[in-house]
């Protein structure tokens, strides 16, 4: 685990639009020029607009249950030895962060009159909110999804099928997450004047980066409040998992200018950093340009992207948004990771000490948590941690990966050898401890 | 090393344009994948396509994340990639290809040319003999930084157009462009769809009132009977997957010949116009 060191000095953000830094910009065909123009052209008008704000306000609160709360969760602080606030996004419709940033998105599309959106997804969690909002909105909806991501979060593949969406598994390269993006930044191209590429994460060409951080932002917004009233002041950290990086940014947009309070977004690095089976990008990438923007990537020497590897589908991604790249350039923010055996880690402890199943992406930051908080952070330190998602989508690929025997086996009838007690450290070897025939 | 001739690569490309010009036809651009399927059947079937009447050769440097190639080129840069072929491997092939008489351009992702480097990627394309880049993801909004490369090795580096285009930037794209300029009436990504001249047609006539440059067309050109018809109105035709197609379908040794028999049609329908 370490930060990034890039080559060259760090530069403060620039003037120029759509560029954090050196980070950023807009390297996509010439093709696409004409929809990005309208995107930067319909989110000014937007925003100039209190009509938009207002309708984003009530679907916000009325259909996406927000404000989310912000849960002191006790036990697992214990445990942790900081002190856990955790911002509760898996309890906005839909199960995640994402429909913060579909909704507002989707009436974006709307103001562009196009009547087409296309989304990537890994997890499936975007597929769903963008399949939500499609149906809210009468859209047409086609999400690209990558074929093992289609294995192995297979619950929201049916989600989207039954919200009306076409899900197209992706066979090409790695059949993961950018596999997804490509195929959908192809879609695009072929259908840009009817369609809207609504882009699921804080990455990609300007202006995503900004509008997705725009909308995410209402984490921060509730939970800087939220912060104030119900523990006081202001808190030591925000940590949060970083795939693209949206529910890191909108976690961390309204702290950064809080130099008091740290900014810490963790990766997964699946193996373990070194491992050559990681997605910790910025720990283990360099500067490149990937998916319309310059950022961090996980890529050779020729510039060739390589496959990365992580047990969670959502942070499974050799790129990251171009904001997450300088904030670590310039030493804003600390970019550290969590392996697979971390992240199951604080998925079962987060099941067992809260009642929160959690989605395997933020186990990620319970998982870093649990293992390096109090050591990085300091005994008692008050911790602001962003639950970006609901576990159920995972329980399948845990109970496969991680061998845990939790009944299912008994369930069916068949004979269950070594149920364990359930508490304490979870038993996790690489490549599946025996146990259940739930086990490939 | 020495460069391929004393011209510079938009001279050359000019060069190849006027020559078909005198000729009353379009000039034929035929894209392959560099060392495929292999690197010496490669260089056959890029000796073959100039053989058979080639104008001006495309060569595309494979990468991993092709956003803008359809399953065809896709394929074929995944094929070279699993081979374990490297950069320097296919610039290495791309350098054999220096005694040919026609003007050859890397076709590549600006990823390859950045994590290069722009002054190290400008270097070497140049000492392979080459005349020019086609970065289809670089617009000319965020190319500054290759230009400067790419002008200090004579390198002409070739934009593309669309039919989405505004004016303002079809004026840049002709003002930055050397070699030609790269229409694409056709909304989409490579080997999927046919041309269109309904769409084609005036993107080519707007390209012409901001640049003398020469036009050429691509995306979506299979055959001789849509080349033919590309060339009645742009000056010149670049076919692609259907030529990566010929050289991967069937045993590998036959590959020369089923890229010399494609590019023969393709040369009889760029002089039909
Ligand atoms: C619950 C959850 N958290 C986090 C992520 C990672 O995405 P991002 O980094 O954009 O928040 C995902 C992506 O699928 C997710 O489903």
């Amino acid at each position: 685990m370490s930060t990034t060191s890039l080559s060259g000095s760090p530069e403060l953000e620039t003037a120029r639009e759509g560029y954090f830094g050196r980070f950023g910009g807009q390297y996509v065909p010439e093709a696409l020029s004409g929809a990005l123009t309208q995107l930067v052209g319909a989110w000014h008008d937007a925003q100039a607009d209190p009509a938009f704000e207002a309708e984003l306000d009530d679907l916000r609160r009325n259909y996406g249950g927000r404000p989310t709360p912000l849960y002191l969760a006790s036990r697992l602080s214990e445990e942790a030895g900081v002190e856990v606030w955790l911002k509760r996004e898996d309890l906005a419709h839909t199960g995640s962060h994402k429909l913060n940033n579909v909704v507002g998105q989707a009436l974006l599309t709307r103001r562009m009159g196009k009547p087409r959106v296309i989304a990537e997804t890994g997890a499936g969690q975007h597929g769903v909110a963008t399949a939500t909002a499609a149906a809210l909105f009468g859209l047409e909806c086609v999400v690209y999804m990558g074929a093992e991501d289609c294995r192995r979060q297979r619950l929201n593949v049916v989600r989207m099928q039954l919200l009306g969406a076409t899900v197209v598994p992706v066979e090409s390269g790695t059949r993961t997450l950018k596999d997804a993006i490509n195929e959908a930044m192809r879609d695009w191209v072929t259908n840009v004047d009817s369609t809207h590429y609504l882009i699921g994460s804080a990455m990609g060409p300007h202006p995503f980066p900004t509008i997705v951080r725009e909308l995410q932002k209402i984490i921060s917004i509730e939970s800087t409040e939220q912060f104030a009233a119900q523990a006081g002041g202001i808190p030591d950290a925000v940590i949060a998992c970083v795939g693209g990086g949206s529910n890191a940014i909108g976690s961390f947009a309204e702290w950064i200018e809080v130099p008091e309070v740290r900014i810490i977004g963790i990766e997964a690095a699946g193996e373990g950093v070194g491992s050559g089976r990681s997605a910790a990008t910025i720990s283990e990438g360099r500067e490149a340009v990937l998916h319309g923007s310059r950022s961090i990537a996980l890529v050779d020497d020729d510039g060739q992207v390589l496959p990365a590897h992580s047990v969670s589908a959502g942070l499974d991604y050799p790129g990251v948004g171009p904001e997450h790249a300088w904030l670590a350039s310039t030493g804003r923010g600390t970019y550290l990771s969590a392996t697979d055996e971390d992240a199951l880690h604080g998925f079962r402890r987060t099941s067992e000490l809260e009642g929160i199943i959690p989605a395997l992406e933020p186990a990620h930051a319970v998982g870093w948590l649990l293992r390096h908080g109090k050591a990085e952070l300091g005994d008692g330190a008050r911790v602001v941690l962003t639950m970006s998602g609901r576990g159920d989508k995972d329980v399948d690929e845990v109970v496969e990966v991680a061998g845990w025997d939790v009944g299912v086996a008994k369930a069916f009838g068949a004979a269950s050898p070594g149920v364990q007690d359930g508490h304490g450290e979870a038993t996790v070897e690489p490549g599946g401890a025996a146990g259940t025939e739930l086990q490939p | 090393m020495t460069p391929a001739t004393s011209l510079d690569g938009s001279a050359r490309i000019a060069e190849a344009f006027a020559r078909a010009k005198t000729e009353d036809r379009a000039a034929l651009i035929v894209y392959l994948t560099a060392c495929y399927p292999d690197a010496a059947l490669s260089k056959a079937c890029f000796e073959a396509a100039v053989d058979a009447g080639a104008d001006i050769l495309e060569v595309g440097i494979p990468f991993s994340d092709p956003m803008m190639d359809g399953p065809v080129i896709q394929a074929a840069n995944q094929h070279v990639l699993e081979a374990g072929t490297t950069v320097t491997d296919q610039l290495e092939m791309i350098a054999s290809l220096r005694h040919l008489e026609v003007p050859t351009l890397a076709m590549t992702y600006v990823t390859i040319a950045d994590t290069r480097g722009y002054a190290r990627f400008a270097d070497e394309l140049a000492e392979a003999g080459l005349a020019g880049v086609i970065l289809p993801d670089l617009p000319i909004s965020e190319a500054e930084g290759w230009l400067t490369e790419a002008t200090r090795r004579g390198l002409a580096t070739v934009f593309l157009a669309s039919s989405v285009s505004t004016d303002e930037r079809l004026e840049a794209i002709g003002r930055r462009s050397s070699g030609w300029v790269y229409a694409t009436g056709l909304m989409g990504v490579t080997g999927v769809k046919s041309v269109s001249a309904a769409l084609t047609r005036p993107l080519v006539e707007r390209v012409r009132t901001h640049t003398d440059l020469p036009v050429a067309v691509g995306i979506g050109v299979r055959d001789r009977a849509s080349a033919a018809e590309v060339a009645r109105y742009a000056d010149g035709v670049i076919v692609g997957s259907s030529i990566v197609r010929a050289a991967g379908e069937g045993d590998p040794s036959g590959a020369p010949d089923r890229v010399a028999a494609l590019v023969r049609e393709l040369r009889a329908g760029v002089a039909e116009r």
